[in-house]
């Protein structure tokens, strides 16, 4: 029984927390990429390099309150100055809107010149950020780690396995619920919500109804630049910032928006979560929790790791080669081909 | 003879820069009337009545309602106008629950329209009945009620529908008909394009026949129906 | 001024850049210029073919380039005899055996009756497939990366001239291109350039973390080339005698010798490829096409296999990439597994396709060397104007030392945006399609 348990901790720690903190991060991601690509009709590239804007002056900004003196008591500074992050990103990604992507909507271009110029964006934004704060690592988060820490449950207890709830964590699931609740209220229940839904359903009829292609343009661009600066902030929070990383961040975030059906919310958090899971799982060395399940006969020698860590963004691609082979929709029926 | 409530009149052009499809072509509907186009494919029926919501290029001959040329406004403004429209496909918002769909048709609408919403509900019982669902779930005819109900949340004065039995089995055409001629009788214009003749100009009070862009015959329900030439040309004998 | 005109005009003007800088800099600089940007030109051949004529868009280039890496190093480099003997075998029939898994799991879901039989089936297969391959390939890894894993730690290749390497790069590029084309072509254009992302991410990283093919992060160095070395032209009297006669020392001539050569071997390729190329685009081939990128319903509703073609096209596209991507490394003379930024070069070629004319061989080739040369180029021009920018700062200003080492960051910011203007305002290219 206690070997049961114990087995249940090790697995809470380090599967199900770090997968579920992991999973609200590219949930949020995804749901970025998931509303331009439902509104704006395209895959939007720059997606990761946004995020990592996003973070940026967040960073920027927690850096200044740092010196100033400025703290939130146990929850990260970071917190506070993601406001004046979410508006450096929505100036950004509005006036990229205008000065790029607006010419093409009205040439009616084809969804791959978007990308390419998605890409142009994505170069950009790369340079400048690394530009502005450099390539490599920095921190910025403050404040009370741990709100469980592992010596502190081990006494609680009395397991020998000890679980750790980082804050970072507990502050990603709690952030992420709020904004999605959020973003499902003003899709659902607002006016501005239904026709950018109404927008991206059917076009012609939208304009047909009055509703004006502009205006849920810009509304879809403010909500990205929400979603890709708390996502950016909560991700830089919980594990590091570093530009490449972002960009790499590209494929589990894609891979989560298709699986889940692009153009769909609720898509991307499925998505979100089915990735994370997925590669936290398949990257996890099972030896520990197999350990203490089996009898003592069949303890296994080696870690019982699938995959390295090394090959951890393999696997939202497997995943998302079997999407595109089996169900290319999506599990929720995005829209697709 | 009293200028009609809508008309375009002599309407001669095409597609952006393509060729003219219509050829001096008049169609016009008296209040409350309802008035019907029918034709052989390929005849221009739904150019026509997109040439009179101003979604091509009239270059010869105006668009008039209710006194006033609206030949250069868009279809936006010309629904802000009292026009409402009802294209043949891709009429409504699938993804949406059937009153979500209403409530995008009264966008424009800075009142109160819960009135005109349950004036709707009263025209269309079955889309009371399946407020809340998705309209994309909904059969081929109750979708069709919907793309109706949505047009007349904005309160219109005529109401253009292209082809709104197409698809349709003849028992739900009998239903959509019958609802057509009800929202008639609220006083409200009805242009229709159809595919269906027969049955389409049964209910007409005009009916207009194009053959290539061009009125071929003109005449009440009846007389169209009554003449041997329209019914041996396109009715079937 | 016509249009070849224009074009002799551009092609001189390049010519031009690159003499100057032999001038004004050095030859070595130059030549360097010259090879990379005929590698380039190549890449840029080869990415062209996919998305000028087919309308295809390949994200990965990098991961194809990378492939092409890795066959010179598994064709050119002399086998570990130890490292053989400790796994080699072992490691072949692990492949073989994972090969077989993977087919087996293909037949599973398409023979396997629909439904969950199918699904539980697959699932199995696949588990035991999984678990036999690393079983038999794990044990036999560890024993080759732990034969002298300073110095080789590898299997090393096959011993065969380094030339060979490229047609087989390229062939390495072709078969990865193919499994792709067989998933993601057929459906949405981005799904494409996802999966070639995901491609290239995985490709590179097999090549950092497959020690026993690769050496991993420690590189394999000392890749056999087609050309003399160095030391051997410094050490051979009569070259140091035409060196001198021309008026340059031995070391200097000996490495624009070296340069030389890789440029002759290069331009041969490149002129080869081209022609290739410029048939093909002429052929009934080359039509059919263009005529499926421009109607694509069209040609659908005539019949025409529209997925088949645009594969053939992806694949030899991609086979380009790999072929260049050989004669990169071995110019290097290593493999470095690290030094493959899925980002950066990949880019690089874009605005080479983009800004050179996309749809047109000429047109891409000339965006080979002139954003080559843009991209070398800008580089010191851009340290200089930061230094310009910087100088009435304070010596130890934290500022200035950030602006100064950002100075590199410009380059990528800059060539973004004249990526922009160039498709915002000159889609087409310097050399449009005819």
């Amino acid at each position: 029984m206690m070997d049961i348990l114990n087995a249940l901790v090790v697995l809470a720690n380090f599967v199900m927390i770090p997968a579920v903190a992991y999973g609200s991060q590219l949930a949020l991601g995804a749901l970025g990429v998931t509303l331009v690509y439902g509104v704006l009709r395209f895959s939007n590239f720059a997606h990761g390099d946004t995020m990592a804007f996003g973070t940026m002056v967040v960073i920027l900004v927690t850096w200044w309150f740092q010196s100033m003196g400025i703290s939130f008591g146990p929850l990260p500074t970071a917190l506070l100055a993601l406001p004046f992050g979410i508006a450096a990103t929505a100036v950004l990604v509005i006036g990229s809107d205008r000065m790029v992507y607006r010419f093409y909507r009205q040439t009616k271009s084809e969804p791959v010149v978007f990308l390419i110029v998605s890409l142009g964006v994505m170069f950009v934004l790369n340079g400048l950020v690394r530009f502005i704060i450099g390539p490599n690592d920095q921190s910025f988060s403050d404040g009370e780690r741990f709100i469980i820490k592992v010596g502190d449950f081990k006494k609680m207890t009395g397991l020998d396995e000890g679980l750790a709830i980082k804050t970072t964590q507990g502050i990603t699931v709690v952030t992420a619920i709020v904004v999605v609740a959020a973003l499902f209220w003003f899709l659902n229940k607002t006016r501005t919500g239904k026709s950018m839904r109404a927008f991206s359903d059917n076009e012609d009829l939208a304009l047909l109804s009055g509703i004006n292609p502009e205006r849920v343009v810009f509304y879809t661009w403010l909500i990205v630049a929400a979603l890709a600066t708390i996502a950016g902030t909560l991700y830089g929070l919980d594990k590091s910032f570093k530009p490449f990383v972002y960009f790499q961040l590209l494929l589990p975030i894609f891979a989560a928006a298709i699986v889940g059906g692009l153009g769909n919310p609720l898509g991307a958090i499925a998505g979100g979560f089915v990735i994370a899971f997925s590669e936290v799982t398949i990257t996890y060395a099972w030896k520990k929790v197999i350990t203490y399940v089996v009898p003592e006969t069949w303890a296994p020698d080696g870690l019982v790791q699938l995959l390295s860590t090394e090959y951890k963004f393999a696997v939202s691609f497997v995943i998302l080669v079997i999407v595109l082979l089996i169900k290319p929709t999506g599990l929720f029926k995005g829209k697709s081909l | 003879m009293s200028e009609p409530f809508l008309i375009g009149d002599c309407m001669t052009g095409g597609y952006g820069k393509g060729p003219d499809i219509l050829h001096d072509c008049t169609i016009a509907v008296e209040k409350g009337e309802i008035a019907v186009i029918v034709g052989p494919n390929g005849a221009g029926k739904s150019t026509a009545m997109k040439a009179v919501f101003g979604m091509l290029d009239v270059r010869q001959g105006a668009v008039r309602l209710d006194g006033k040329d609206i030949t250069k406004l868009s279809p936006q403004d010309r629904v802000l106008q009292g026009m409402g429209f009802v294209p043949q496909t891709h009429n409504i918002f699938a993804s949406m629950t059937v009153e979500e769909n209403l409530e995008m048709g009264a966008y424009i609408r800075t009142d109160d329209f819960s009135q005109t919403m349950e004036q709707v509900y009263d025209l269309f019982p079955i889309l009371r009945e399946k407020r809340n669902q998705a309209a994309g779930e909904l059969s081929g005819g109750q979708r069709q009620q919907v793309a109706v109900g949505r047009a007349l949340m904005t309160k219109p004065t005529v109401l253009m529908l292209d082809e709104p039995t197409a698809g349709v089995s003849p028992i739900v055409m009998d239903e959509l008909f019958g609802r057509i001629i009800e929202v008639a009788r609220t006083g409200i214009s009805i242009l229709m394009v159809e595919q269906n003749a027969h049955q389409a100009l049964e209910i007409a009070d005009k009916g207009y026949v194009l053959v290539q862009g061009a009125n071929a015959y003109t005449g009440t329900g009846k007389e169209l129906l009554a003449d041997a030439e329209v019914r041996k040309s396109f009715l079937g004998g | 001024m016509s249009d070849t005109q224009k074009t002799y005009a551009l092609f001189a003007l390049v010519a031009v850049l690159i003499l100057g800088t032999g001038f004004v800099q050095s030859w070595n600089t130059a030549l360097f210029i010259l090879n990379m940007g005929l590698i380039s030109a190549i890449m840029s051949l080869g990415v062209n073919l996919q998305w000028g004529i087919a309308g295809l868009l390949n994200v990965g280039i990098m991961g194809f380039v990378a492939l092409g890496g890795l066959a010179t190093v598994l064709v050119s480099m002399e086998p570990v005899p130890d490292a053989w003997e400790a796994g080699g075998p072992r490691i072949l029939m692990g492949l073989a055996v994972g090969a077989i898994s993977i087919v087996a799991l293909v037949l599973s879901y398409t023979k396997l009756p629909k439904g969950w039989v199918r699904a539980i089936g697959t699932i199995v297969v696949a588990v035991i497939g999984f678990y036999v391959t690393r079983s038999v390939l794990d044990p036999a890894v560890q024993a080759v990366e732990g034969v002298n894993p300073a110095l080789t730690g590898y299997l090393g290749g096959l011993g065969l001239p380094v030339l060979i390497s490229w047609p087989v790069g390229g062939l390495f590029a072709a078969a990865a291109a193919w499994v792709i084309g067989k998933t993601a072509l057929g459906l949405r254009s981005d799904y494409l350039a996802i999966a070639t992302l995901g491609i290239s991410e995985i490709i590179i990283a097999v090549l950092k973390n497959e020690d026993w093919m690769t050496r991993g992060v420690k590189n394999v160095i000392g890749i056999p080339r087609p050309v003399p070395y160095e030391v051997d032209l410094q050490a051979d009297p009569s070259f140091v005698e035409r060196a001198t006669s021309f008026g340059l020392d031995p070391m200097t001539a000996s490495t624009i010798y070296v340069k030389l050569g890789y440029a002759v071997l290069f331009a041969i390729v490149l002129i080869v490829l081209l022609w290739l190329s410029q048939m093909a685009l002429k052929s009934p081939w080359g039509r059919m096409m263009r005529a499926i990128r421009d109607n694509e319903t069209a040609a659908r509703a005539m019949g025409k296999n529209v997925t088949a073609r645009h594969l053939q096209v992806f694949i030899l596209g991609s086979a380009i990439c790999g072929i260049a991507g050989a004669m990169m490394t071995t110019m290097d003379s290593q493999l470095t597994p690290s030094s493959y930024q899925p980002l950066r070069f990949t880019f690089l070629i874009w605005v080479m396709v983009i800004v050179g004319g996309s749809g047109n061989n000429l047109g891409s080739i000339l965006g080979g060397f002139l954003v080559w040369f843009l991209w070398v180029q800008v580089e010191p021009l851009g340290a200089a104007l930061m230094d310009i920018i910087t100088s009435p700062m304070a010596e130890d200003s934290a500022l200035r030392d950030h602006l100064v080492k950002s100075a590199a960051y410009m380059r990528l910011l800059t060539m973004g945006i004249f990526l922009l203007v160039m498709l915002r305002f000159s889609p087409k290219g310097l050399i449009p399609e005819k």
